[in-house]
């Protein structure tokens, strides 16, 4: 890696004046940038750990119901304290890679990435979460757009995720034999008020909801409602591990089977 | 009984406990005072012409020592190629040169353009990025049957085509055709055997170092036998004679073969340290591994089977290429050839059995040997074909294996070896009964009411290890010998050292040959240690690979004990005043025959150091011998196997429920050992045939280059213990070698991957599904393709 300077502030606030440096940048786990680091890929003067943050970690019950999680909580956390109040997003944190993985990686990291194969945007997305930054919330829907691509701003921070808890949620996972992330995934959650479905792995343009899986799922919460719909393969991704045709059947397939798994 | 120590012992492997603790000791361990780094900037096109290399402003750069160039390796040798394969003309194989750092072209992703010496390895990193390459691409070469049409770009421009050579072997063609113009059915089928990177745990390091007060040069190197580097890289690279040149490979992190070749880095480390007058340190990162560790396999082969009317195999004909990459890797000729080749005949009593492999120049990295090498290319089309062949005929292709096996031994096979002995109804029957193949419908019908199909795959696979003997190898083509070599030094106080020509680099040597010379002298293991991997302190032996060590140098060391026992006998009938035919050995005791004197092990070790009651007109002092050995023929190791997987219809996954691997290893020294050893070669036959796979696009980029694209196998990949069982009771113990041992280090992996691709092909038949053949790896989204396609 380039030589850096690193600063480990202790509040948000601290932490938005240091990356408001030159060539700043955030690093949370690490569990992306520091490969990229040790790649050369990235040429950053400041690094600016969010570590030492407290008010940044920690899994918590609103009084509305919501679960709020805070950007720099890792995904073990996640996985053991969310399980009792939305046990559909705790499974998913726990499935995120290996122990060391989850013991560093944190639900900001995953979400300001916006990895393509990445399971978390499929649960924000999923759940019509809230993206709270240091200085406005951004609503799921607006915040992906398209792989890599995310709403934040220069230097925004991702401070807390706030998820709506659903009735049921299941995430089904197909993993890509090498690198273990989402082949093809798809979260879903049964809302009062409906039901959504966010495919991650599979599309050329990142995270996506679908739409006709979500309307034949809240008029009938089953696999079976799935049956017979389909994803079209044009603008699948196609790579070493699968065709574009190959993810978009597993999109119907994966669905069937987070329904099935939903609780 | 099990016995609890010598041969047949189980005695936990000696070496684990530094291993463990974190107390070995890698060539990365090594730091020498005053060493520099290198970094090798390499080639991010597949194919080009270097026009120029400037490294002006580089050399200005923080810490830069010094920059190499090709330019810098004129008038030294090039890398060279252990094999002389003569092509089916009579003409000696195409043999480009291999320079040390690239010189003229660049020819695969990965091939070092120059390297920079500083003193970090970051900032000799920073000053590659400085250093300006101008170098126009050339067309990649990828695609091995396209590398040979007419008018097909050259990776060398010196020599007439991309064809390294047309071999043939085996049977000729007029008696072959005529096998299959007679045949009552011919079953074909093509194939790929994918492209694998080794992957050993511990990348390649080599740190050079050069003392001026004596000329001496030192390589600290990841070598499976450090003797054969110091013989090539000596001897044709650099010129350093071998008193002036100490290759260690200290502890070895695996090897899997990728680290028996001699590597540019190598020479070059020794080569930089001797022009700055300084140690210099390579270690290779993980994404280095992927593009300069030599590649596996690779070959594309059409294979055709014939057979008679009562379903005998009259004919076997295959035609291949392999892949030999950009440059001609140390031993990469003979795998597609001798390793392969003479393979053919499996276990089956064929009588007409011909090979014809073309072996192609392409723009990637070279391909040499990988766990089996050659022989499961061979055991991979066989097995498949025979598969095939029982499914068009309607026969259980168990009975068709056995309807065909070589029953009488020896067996000259029309390949041109012969096996010794072997009995392969045993394995198959064992394979049978530890495999429950009554109970398979039973598990079918369980899997089919989950929605899942259930295959059963089986396989027989034979092999030749202990490669030797060096006169026969020699007229083959081999350039070196092919024996090996051990020295028992006994100490006064009757501890002893063994020198060794074979490495251990994850095999346990440590462990298993104290037991042989402890079974032979009636001592305790712990008296005994093995030394290896120092040419300053082993004797000249070739090393480990093609499942040797025990066969081969474990032969050596038996001799040698064997003279040790003969002299320590003359000592023991002076100290006992009796003739030495009386004297006899048992449980570290000599006595005179029908008495009840003797004098211990111990007494008469010190009496070879302390002679001063010694038979010195008869014998000199001391207690050391050596012995070189060299076989009279390979051994053969076989074996059948068996599994049963489960694929899920919907996305194609397999996961394999049930293994069995009945082997006939000969005598077993160490059955833990051995076991861990076929469990390992299980798991990388089961990632060749499930996950792993080396892909280049068509413009010579590598695809999978990191753990992003390339899939290992990991522990959930392979059945739980309880449905995993390696046997290794079917012995018929070599005829030739002293120890009657056969070799087991490659089995699992040449006998995995048919048996698990022939349990898919068989589920999918059992679902409905015409499928034939999927080529390895047979990952989730090639299943669903061949179902749906
Ligand atoms: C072996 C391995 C396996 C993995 N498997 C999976 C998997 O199966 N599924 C999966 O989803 N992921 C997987 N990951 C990725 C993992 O989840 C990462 O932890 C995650 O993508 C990044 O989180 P991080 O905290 O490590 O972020 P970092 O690597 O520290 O940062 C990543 C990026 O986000 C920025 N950033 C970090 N925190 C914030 C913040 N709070 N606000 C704004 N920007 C921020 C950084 O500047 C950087 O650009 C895997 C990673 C590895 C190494």
């Amino acid at each position: 890696m380039y030589s850096f300077d690193m600063v480990r502030p202790s509040s948000v606030a601290d932490a938005v004046s240091a990356l408001g440096q030159d060539e700043a940048q955030a690093l949370s786990g690490g569990q992306t940038l520091i490969p990229t680091l040790k790649q050369r890929l990235a040429m950053p003067s400041v690094l600016v750990s969010l570590s030492g943050i407290e008010e940044m970690k920690g899994v918590c019950r609103e009084d509305n119901g919501d679960l709020t999680i805070g950007g720099g909580t890792t995904h073990a956390t996640v996985a053991a304290e969310a399980a009792a109040h939305y046990p559909g997003l705790a499974k998913l944190a726990g499935g995120i890679g290996d122990p060391a993985v989850r013991n560093r990686g944190t639900i900001g990291g995953s979400l300001a990435n916006n990895d393509p194969s990445a399971c978390y945007p499929a649960a924000a997305l999923g759940s019509g979460a809230t993206i709270v930054t240091n200085n406005r919330e951004i609503a799921a829907d607006d915040y992906f757009q398209g792989m890599f691509t995310t709403a934040l701003e220069e230097g925004e921070i991702i401070t807390s995720v706030r998820f709506p808890v659903p009735e049921a949620a299941g995430y089904a996972k197909f993993e890509q034999p090498a690198s273990r992330f989402a082949l093809t995934a798809v979260f879903v959650a049964k809302y009062a008020d409906g039901v959504r479905v966010a495919v991650t792995g599979a599309s050329e343009n990142g995270v996506f909801r679908w739409t006709e899986a979500e309307q034949a799922l809240s008029s009938n919460f089953s696999p079976d409602a799935v049956a017979g719909l389909s994803v079209p393969a044009d603008g699948m991704i196609s790579d070493l591990h699968g065709t574009g045709a190959y993810r978009a059947h597993l999109v119907g397939v994966m669905t069937k089977r987070a329904v099935a798994a939903a609780s | 009984m099990p016995k609890d120590h010598g041969i047949g012992a189980s005695p936990k492997r000696r070496e684990d406990v530094r291993f463990l603790t974190g107390a070995g000791n890698y060539t990365d361990d090594i730091n020498l005072h005053g060493q520099a780094y290198v970094y090798f900037l390499r080639s991010d096109m597949a194919h080009g012409k270097i026009n120029k290399v400037d490294t002006e402003e580089a050399s200005q750069m923080p810490g830069v020592v010094r920059i190499f160039t090709g330019a810098d390796f004129e008038g030294v040798g090039g890398l060279p190629c252990g094999w002389q394969v003569t092509d089916k003309n009579g003409d000696p194989m195409k043999e480009p040169a291999h320079p040390v750092l690239a010189q003229g072209k660049v020819r695969h992703v990965g091939d070092p353009v120059a390297a920079v010496v500083a003193e970090s390895l970051e900032e000799a990193r920073t000053a590659a990025e400085a250093i300006e390459l101008d170098i126009e691409e050339l067309p990649a070469v990828v695609d091995m049957k396209a590398a040979l049409t007419d008018g097909a770009t050259k990776v060398h421009d010196d020599l007439s085509d991309n064809l390294c050579y047309d071999w043939q072997f085996g049977t000729d063609t007029e008696t072959t055709d005529k096998a299959f113009a007679e045949a009552a059915h011919v079953t074909t089928l093509e194939l790929v055997n994918n492209r694998l990177v080794a992957n050993p745990m511990e990348p390649r390091v080599a740190v050079g170092d050069y003392s001026r007060a004596n000329d001496e040069s030192t390589l600290y190197t990841t070598s499976q036998n450090p003797h054969v580097i110091r013989l090539l890289m000596g001897a044709f690279v650099l010129g350093i004679p071998e008193h002036k040149l100490r290759v260690v490979a200290p502890d070895v992190g695996g090897g899997f073969g990728t680290k028996i070749f001699h590597y540019a880095e190598e020479a070059f480390c020794t080569f930089a340290a001797r022009q700055i007058n300084r140690p210099v340190k390579w270690t290779a990162s993980r994404s280095e591994a992927f593009m300069s560790d030599a590649h596996g396999r690779d070959h594309v082969t059409k294979i055709e089977l014939a057979l008679d009317a009562d379903n005998n195999f009259t004919a076997v004909r295959t035609d291949t290429y392999a892949n030999m990459g950009a440059y001609l890797s140390t031993f990469s000729s003979s795998v597609p050839t001798w390793l392969h080749g003479t393979l053919m005949a499996g276990n089956y009593k064929t009588p007409a059995v011909q090979v014809n492999v073309k072996a192609v120049f392409t723009t990637t990295v070279p391909v040499d040997a990988y766990r089996g090498a050659g022989r499961p290319e061979a055991t991979f089309q066989l097995e498949r074909v025979i598969d095939k062949a029982a499914r068009e005929l309607g026969a259980d292709p168990i009975a068709l294996r056995r309807q065909n096996f070589i029953t009488e031994f020896p067996y000259e096979t029309p390949v041109a070896v012969a096996y010794d002995t072997g009995d392969y109804g045993a394995t198959m029957d064992k394979m049978e009964e530890l495999m429950d193949i009554p109970g398979f419908a039973a598990r079918r019908a369980e899997s089919e009411a989950k929605g899942m199909l259930r295959g059963l795959g089986v396989n027989c696979f034979i092999e030749a290890c202990g490669i030797a003997p060096s006169n026969l190898v020699g007229q083959l083509g081999a350039r070196a010998g092919l024996y090996d070599a051990a020295t028992v030094r006994v100490n006064a106080t009757g501890s002893i050292s063994v020198m060794v020509g074979a490495h251990s680099h994850g095999q346990g040597h440590e462990t298993a040959f104290p037991q042989v010379v402890a079974e032979m002298l009636g001592i305790d293991e712990s008296m005994i240690d093995i030394v290896h991997g120092d040419t300053s302190k082993i004797p000249f032996g070739m090393g480990t690979y093609g499942s040797r060590s025990i066969a081969v140098c474990g032969s050596a060391m038996v001799r040698a004990t064997e003279k040790i026992i003969n002299k320590a006998k003359k000592i023991a009938a002076h100290l006992l005043e009796a003739a030495e035919t009386d004297i006899e050995l048992k449980d570290g005791q000599f006595s005179v025959a029908g008495t009840d004197k003797s004098v211990a092990w111990g007494d008469v070790t010190l009496a070879a150091y302390v002679p001063h009651n010694y038979p010195l007109e008869d014998i000199e002092p001391g207690l050391e011998e050596t012995a070189f050995y060299d076989p009279s023929n390979f051994t053969y190791p076989a074996g059948a196997y068996a599994c049963e997987v489960e694929l899920d219809p919907e996305t194609g996954e397999v996961t394999i429920e049930k293994f069995v691997s009945a082997d006939d290893f000969g005598n077993v020294i160490n059955p833990m050992i051995v076991e861990g050893q076929v469990h390992g070669g299980i798991a990388q036959g089961i990632g060749q045939a499930l996950l792993e796979n080396c892909a280049y696009d068509e413009n010579g980029q590598l695809l999978s280059a990191s753990y992003m694209d390339y899939a290992m196998p990991r522990a959930d990949n392979l059945p739980h213990m309880a449905n995993y069982t390696v046997d290794h009771s079917c012995q018929t113990p070599c005829t030739h070698n002293p120890l009657g041992v056969k070799g087991c280090g490659e089995a699992g992996a040449i006998g995995s991957p048919p048996t698990v691709v022939n349990a898919v092909i068989d589920a999918l038949q059992s679902g409905g599904h015409k499928v034939e053949h999927i080529d390895m790896p047979v990952s989730p989204s090639r299943v669903w393709a061949a179902m749906n396609g």
